[in-house]
């Protein structure tokens, strides 16, 4: 399944929560969002509820979302229309009004590109729920093709992340254990594998958010030993990404001082950033992630192993309670074996 | 294997769950002989630390036998009788080199949850929310101690569990108090709470060379102990005016020193102290400083505030102006046990320290949740319960 589409499934079950919500407890609905109980509210917020459920059976079902997602459109602009109105009146709870009708603006722009994102693989022919985000023959990704995709690219530029962390290992030491790319799955969770091609050239594959997986073809551009090392994707890869990382002497001899910057493009675009950051897996804390489990695999020999997280961010955590029997720790853990 | 389990807030059960194993080549498994209740097992069952789950096994002060060992540990073997302390170390980063155990950098596997609440991560603590790292706890028939070598303190033999089990928290956190006040000839200590860490607070203050201590708290019985077994002088705070006393009791200046060992879940008769309940279960503040903020009121100009009471995130009402007007200095922290365990083992084994005296009830491991509520109640003047597993 595609990135978009993926997406539309996602709004799919957010219809379905709404529409629900809606038919069944119309008035505590109203009230959530600061409309007050006129005779009129029970029925209308019933009819909105009727609609959000044949968008959510149309995005869920289907084979083909766009339609439906168009529908989520049209009824996101009324939905604006209302609570325009509800906010002119003064018998409603204003702060509440404005609450809902900022939160309908958002949903309406992921709906838009969402829509945008789907017809547009429509239109090239490749919709309809197969690939898997995995690069085709030409590097390009499927759910880099559509339209919206695009439009995306253009409007929203891959925004930098800076983060850093101070490592009780000497800048060399750092830098010698980060050029060996092969080294940095251990640590970057979401990588998968990285094949050395030759001296400048490596192969990336990586998990993207929603059990997906991409890859792409990365260059060296810049290698100063002890000091910095800098790359970037390939001009034809499906996902853009280019970062720097700098090794500096941490004062007081406490080690290294690891600056990495990053950008990168995410498959989905913005609409891929807010998901990946309601599932805990946008790119800011990943990277600071990383980072910490580069320093303990450094100053440690290996990531640090709780019953809760079995060694990786979880944002829902198994109880810190000893492992079932086939229960496994993530890679990166320091090789487990008794004596 | 039976383990004490948190099922929801004000709930904990012994039920069964998978027997722990080595998960990392540098763990240990230890066969639990002895474990212990601690104070702020109970903030963890009455909901008020963040982040706990249910099922979570309960425990940070344990101790018992090595019997699977690790393919990268040095020091330890099976067989090894060893005490554990509560903050997991992992002996290389750079606070762990300066002693500052407890804010090991690399041991929580979620620090980006302690980030958020404090700032920065703290370390890995055993059965101790999922905010220092969701480690299953030592309230078990069996626990996984990682990082065995830079944690671990083997128990000579000869000595009882109950002589040495405190080593692994409340003993040095008691220390650690005394310590942080950095006492000086003459001076008087005043120490808030005679639950078990402000009893080890109260003798440490002596063995540093207090001139008089004085214990704060509710219970008769508590007051008895630190009167009869520390020696210390002691104000009941529903009977007598805590801040009039103390002024009374030192000519007026104040106690030098004065010992936090109550934290955020404080009572007190005053009218302020129904404020900071109904905010505390209006989650408008995670922690009611009662105690907190009568010490600062009470110590003399200069003088030194140690907390070793157990916060967890915000309180009101902090009377910063006394903090700064009067030149007070503040310390605290999570114990940095590893720094403390062998100093303590060797007074210990000299006679110099006896920790038994606090030990009111002891109880199977299949008894915990009825350890809790005695504890958690002061019933039948329970001070400190040590269950056998």
């Amino acid at each position: 399944m595609s990135n978009d589409q993926t997406i539309a499934r996602s709004l799919g079950y957010l219809s379905l929560g709404l529409g629900l919500s809606q038919l069944l407890a119309p008035r505590q609905f109203a009230q959530t969002i600061g409309v007050r109980d006129r005779s009129d509210t029970t029925t209308l917020v019933r009819l909105i509820g009727a609609r959000e459920l044949l968008a959510a059976a149309g995005l869920l079902t289907s084979r083909n979302p766009a339609p439906w997602v168009w529908l989520r459109v049209g009824g996101d602009l009324m939905d604006l229309a209302l609570l325009g109105r509800a906010a002119s009146a003064n018998d409603n709870e204003q702060d509440r009004v404005s609450g809902a009708l900022a939160g309908t603006v958002g949903i309406t722009a992921v709906d838009v590109l969402s829509g945008l994102g789907v017809s547009g693989q429509n239109g090239n022919g490749n919709g309809n729920g197969h690939g898997h985000g995995a690069s085709n023959g030409n590097g390009r990704s499927v759910a880099g093709s559509g339209i919206g995709e695009r439009i995306q690219e253009t409007v929203f530029g891959g925004k930098p992340v800076r983060k850093s962390i101070t490592i009780g290992r000497s800048p060399g030491e750092v830098y010698a254990y980060w050029r060996q790319l092969e080294n940095l799955p251990r640590f970057m969770r979401h990588l998968e594998e990285v094949d050395e091609l030759d001296e400048r050239r490596s192969h990336w594959v990586a998990t993207a958010p929603m059990g997906m997986r991409v890859e792409w073809d990365a260059e060296i551009t810049n290698d100063i030993e002890d000091t910095e090392i800098s790359w970037r994707s390939v001009a034809d890869s499906a996902v853009r990404h280019e970062g720097t990382v700098r090794f500096v002497p941490a004062p007081g001899g406490r080690g290294t001082e690891v600056h990495v910057e990053l950008t990168y493009q995410p498959p989905a675009g913005p609409v891929g950033v807010a998901i990946a950051k309601l599932t805990g897996e946008e790119p800011e804390q990943q990277i600071s992630e990383d980072l910490r489990r580069l320093k303990q695999v450094l100053e440690t020999g290996g990531v640090a192993v709780s019953e809760a997280t079995r060694g990786e961010r979880r944002l829902r955590q198994r109880p810190a309670q000893p492992l079932e029997p086939g229960e496994s720790v993530t890679r990166g853990a320091s090789p487990v074996g008794a004596r | 294997m039976k383990a004490n389990v948190w099922t929801g807030k004000n709930s904990v059960e012994v039920l069964d769950v998978p027997d722990p194993r080595i998960l990392d080549s540098r763990d240990v498994i230890v066969d639990v002989t002895s474990a212990a209740i601690c104070g702020s097992d109970l903030h963890l069952l009455h909901g008020f630390v963040p982040t706990m789950q249910k099922g979570d096994v309960m425990g940070h002060e344990f101790m018992g036998r090595v019997v699977e060992v690790g393919s990268d540990v040095q020091t330890l073997k099976t067989g090894d009788r060893v005490v554990v302390p509560f903050p997991i170390s992992c002996g290389s980063c750079w606070s762990c080199q300066q002693g500052l155990y407890a804010v090991c950098e690399n041991t929580n596997p979620n620090s980006w949850m302690a980030e958020k609440f404090f700032g920065h991560s703290t370390a890995g603590v055993y059965g101790y929310s999922h905010l220092t790292g969701g480690y299953a706890g030592g309230q078990a028939e069996y626990v996984r101690a990682p990082f065995a070598d830079a944690n671990a303190l083997k128990i000579p033999e000869g000595l009882t569990d109950e002589q040495v089990l405190f080593l692994g928290d409340i003993l040095p956190t008691g220390y650690m108090g005394a310590e942080m006040c950095d006492i000086q000839p003459g001076e008087v200590v005043a120490v808030w709470g005679a639950g078990p860490v402000g009893q080890f607070a109260m003798l440490s203050a002596y063995l540093l060379g207090a001139e008089r201590v004085i214990g704060i708290d509710r219970y008769e019985y508590r007051l008895a102990l630190a009167r009869e077994h520390v020696g210390a002088e002691t104000i009941n705070y529903e009977q007598q005016d805590v801040l009039e006393t103390l002024r009374e009791l030192t000519g007026g200046r104040g106690p030098d020193k004065v010992i936090d060992a109550v934290g955020m879940e404080a009572h007190s008769p005053r009218p302020d102290y129904a404020y900071d309940r109904v905010k505390q279960m209006m989650k408008i503040e995670t922690d009611r400083p009662f105690a907190l903020r009568e010490a600062i009121m009470a110590v003399r100009s200069g003088g030194v505030v140690s907390v070793i009471g157990v916060y967890g995130g915000l309180v009101d009402k902090f009377p910063m102006g006394s903090v700064m007007n009067r030149g007070l200095t503040i310390r605290s922290g999570q114990c940095h046990v590893q720094r403390y365990m062998q100093p303590l083992l060797d007074r210990i084994q000299a006679g110099e320290i006896d920790p038994t005296f606090i030990i009111s009830h002891r109880l199977p491991l299949a008894e915990a949740p009825h350890g809790y509520e005695l504890f958690r109640n002061k019933l039948d003047n329970c001070e400190k319960v040590v269950l056998s597993a």
